[in-house]
């Protein structure tokens, strides 16, 4: 329960205020294995702790890349440490995305905004085993070009042509020469062959709904979606009571659920 | 610890030895006292200490205490107060942390300083929401080590309950009023005219052994029967019923059953109901510093699921209406529980109900909740 020192190595601005850090053990007692879609509970001295999502490579051992928005007192601290700072970590937590069980399918990553930081370690694992996989195609829609995160990546990725990159923006200027519309539009016209397809969605919730019932709609069942749920939580052990959602504790059982285990609680409010 | 079925008898005059050879056995003895106009728990060393003569009327948000016509050191039902605060405290230090010459920190677990406890008078009920709670602190994966420490050197003595509260409902939660096991020691207060004692069933060997300090004799059976006829009693004055026959299902189909609404009107969200309740395990952690910035400490705190607080994430409250908070706690008691623990989240002990301050009864909100499920 108690966090393990992780020293940062490198912290660097991804969008504005947004930040991306890598981190490795300080000392013995610090593990830096995970699973793609799990997250740490990251400490900052003094300030508080706050679940984050890895978002790095899985296969890279002995170090941990996060990217964190600054949206309130202990992110705003995290944001800000330097390099040589000590934070600590508790983890790794949580469900993984189903990467092994997709294995010989097709797979379509589906990003909302810094939902694509959680996604970022399955990308990975899934270009590692590339052949092990049908088509891969990974569907990111953010605010405006401006907050587009990982744009090197998403280049290499386009460019190495192994995964299919399609980037949609909700609104740009007239400089801007990509897709502007919602993520689910990047859908439409898109060959999915229901029987074979997996899903990992990951974004505001409403984008997870909005994305999960357009994959219903070309057929893709229920137990073949999967989405990453965020909920508020302090113990990360099933024991600080606040990451409920309905039955499930988000921090155990989450975050990634298959969504026909949530589909009730999507169309029920304020659950 | 089960019931052996092995009885004896310890008289009202004899109880105190009961206590000093608790106190001798190193804990510091816990259980009701009457303070600020209710019974509520404390530190109880004496048996004049116990609220001898006293009992109380209890209704939708009343609580009175009023006087007994007899001597009766136990003749009531359950206060405010329950064990939790003392196996799973209001509030309590988790950790503390150094920074280091080199930037990095060292982080030390607490220690907790707490003789172990002797529980005094644990009803039933309430026993078995010390066997809830245990599911949700002592799991296998992520024991909390001050709840698991705790408990693992308390010493529980039963006292079963010879009347029950209008608010009690613990025969259709199967909880009571009759503790079957978990103790160490089980007693029953019998008054029967001029004979007044304490019909003791030890429940495990340090219940055996403790016994052994004190002066007793073998239970006859018109002792046992004595006894059994207590809690027959309790079991006939059982003031409220619940039919929790498929209520997980039932709730599960009523995430919008028009009685959430009316609880959105009633309903203050004053959280007084997490609170006294003795299953309730929320909480929220404060990571403090001193002013220097070098001695950094982490607190737990009780929390509820009835505040703003406790669902925020950045843009807002998950659960921004009084009718879903309402929801998620009676939901959770009694049904998702049953999903992440294999047990109700509800005992039957009736504190929500009497420390409402509007009345609010669980039971009645259930039965609604049925009556009004749309086909
Ligand atoms: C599984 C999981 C993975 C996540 N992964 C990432 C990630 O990879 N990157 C990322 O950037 N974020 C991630 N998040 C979100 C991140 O944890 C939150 O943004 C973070 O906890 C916010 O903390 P804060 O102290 O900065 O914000 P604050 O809003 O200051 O603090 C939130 C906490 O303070 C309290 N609080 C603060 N303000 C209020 C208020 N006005 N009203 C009521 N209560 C308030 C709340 O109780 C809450 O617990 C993830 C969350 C989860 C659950
Ligand atoms: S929900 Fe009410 S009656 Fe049930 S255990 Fe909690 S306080 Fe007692
Ligand atoms: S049910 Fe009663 S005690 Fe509970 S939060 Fe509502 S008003 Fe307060």
């Amino acid at each position: 329960m108690r966090p393990h020192p992780f020293r940062v190595l490198d912290i660097a601005e991804e969008i504005p205020g947004c930040m991306t850090m890598r981190v490795a053990p300080d000392g013995a007692g610090g593990d830096a294995a995970f699973a793609p879609g799990q997250f740490y509970m990251v400490y900052v001295f003094g300030h508080g702790e706050v679940p984050i999502s890895v978002s790095g490579d899985p296969v890279k051992s002995g170090e941990l890349t996060f990217t964190v928005m600054a949206v309130g007192s202990v992110t705003q601290a995290l944001c800000a440490v330097k390099p040589g700072a000590v934070i600590g970590l508790r983890g790794p937590f949580g469900s993984a995305w189903p990467v092994e069980a997709a294995k010989g399918r097709d797979v379509i990553v589906m990003a909302g905004g810094l939902g694509l930081a959680p996604l970022r370690p399955s990308i990975y694992r899934l270009l590692h085993d590339r052949n092990d996989y049908g088509d891969i195609a990974l569907l990111y829609g953010t605010r405006q070009p401006d907050r587009i995160v990982f744009p090197q990546e998403l280049a290499d990725w386009r460019d190495e042509a192994l995964i299919d990159v399609d980037v949609t923006v909700d609104t740009a200027g007239r400089d801007w020469p990509g897709k502007v519309g919602v993520v689910t539009e990047l859908l439409k016209g898109r060959d999915v062959d229901p029987g074979r397809t997996s899903a990992l969605i990951c974004g505001p919730e409403i984008m997870m709904r909005f994305s999960a019932y357009a994959l219903l709609d070309r057929g893709v069942a229920a137990e073949n979606i999967h989405v990453s749920m965020e909920r508020n939580m302090k113990c990360a052990v099933k024991m600080c009571g606040r990451c409920q959602y309905g039955p499930f504790f988000v921090c155990a059982d989450g975050p990634v659920f298959a969504f026909d285990r949530v589909q009730r609680l999507f169309r029920t409010r304020d659950v | 610890m089960a019931n052996t079925g092995k009885a004896f008898i310890v008289s009202r005059g004899e109880l105190q030895s009961l206590f000093d050879a608790v106190i001798a056995r190193g804990f510091m003895p816990v259980g009701p006292i009457v303070r600020d106009g209710a019974i509520v728990y404390d530190e109880l060393r004496h048996v004049q200490d116990l609220p001898e003569g006293w009992t109380e009327d209890q209704d939708a948000g009343t609580y009175r205490l009023k006087r007994r016509d007899d001597k009766a050191l136990f003749g009531f039902n359950n206060g405010p107060h329950s064990w939790k605060q003392y196996l799973f405290p209001p509030r309590s230090k988790l950790w503390q942390g150094e920074k280091t010459e080199d930037g990095g920190f060292t982080v030390e677990e607490a220690e907790d300083t707490e003789k172990p406890f002797a529980f005094i008078g644990v009803r039933a009920c309430d026993l078995h929401a010390i066997q809830v709670q245990d599911k949700v602190f002592m799991s296998d994966r992520h024991p909390d080590p001050l709840y698991a420490g705790r408990r693992g050197k308390a010493l529980v003595i039963v006292v079963n309950c010879g009347q029950a509260a209008t608010t009690c409902f613990c025969t259709s939660m199967n909880t009571g009023p009759r503790a079957q096991g978990g103790f160490d020691l089980a007693l029953t207060e019998v008054l029967d005219g001029d004979d007044h004692y304490f019909v003791a069933e030890p429940g495990s060997t340090a219940g055996f052994s403790l016994l052994a300090e004190v002066p007793h004799t073998e239970a006859d059976k018109d002792n046992v029967a004595a006894a059994l006829e207590c809690t027959a009693r309790a079991e006939q004055q059982m003031g409220r019923k619940i039919d929790v026959s498929g209520v997980k299902e039932l709730l599960y189909r009523n995430y919008d059953n028009e009685r959430w609404d009316a609880l959105e009107k009633r309903c203050l969200a004053c959280g007084n109901c997490t609170m006294a309740c003795p299953t309730c395990f929320c909480s929220k952690v404060e990571d403090v510093t001193d002013l220097t910035g070098d001695h950094a400490e982490r607190w737990r705190e009780w929390d509820s699921c009835f505040t703003m607080d406790f669902s925020y994430i950045h843009g807002g409250s998950v659960r921004p209406t009084t009718r879903s908070r309402y929801r998620q706690w009676l939901v959770h008691k009694l049904a998702t529980w049953q999903d992440q623990f294999a047990t109700s989240g509800c005992v039957g002990c009736g504190r929500c109900i009497t420390w409402c301050p509007v009345g609010i009864d669980l039971t009645e909100e259930v039965r609604l909740i049925r009556e009004r499920e749309k086909d």
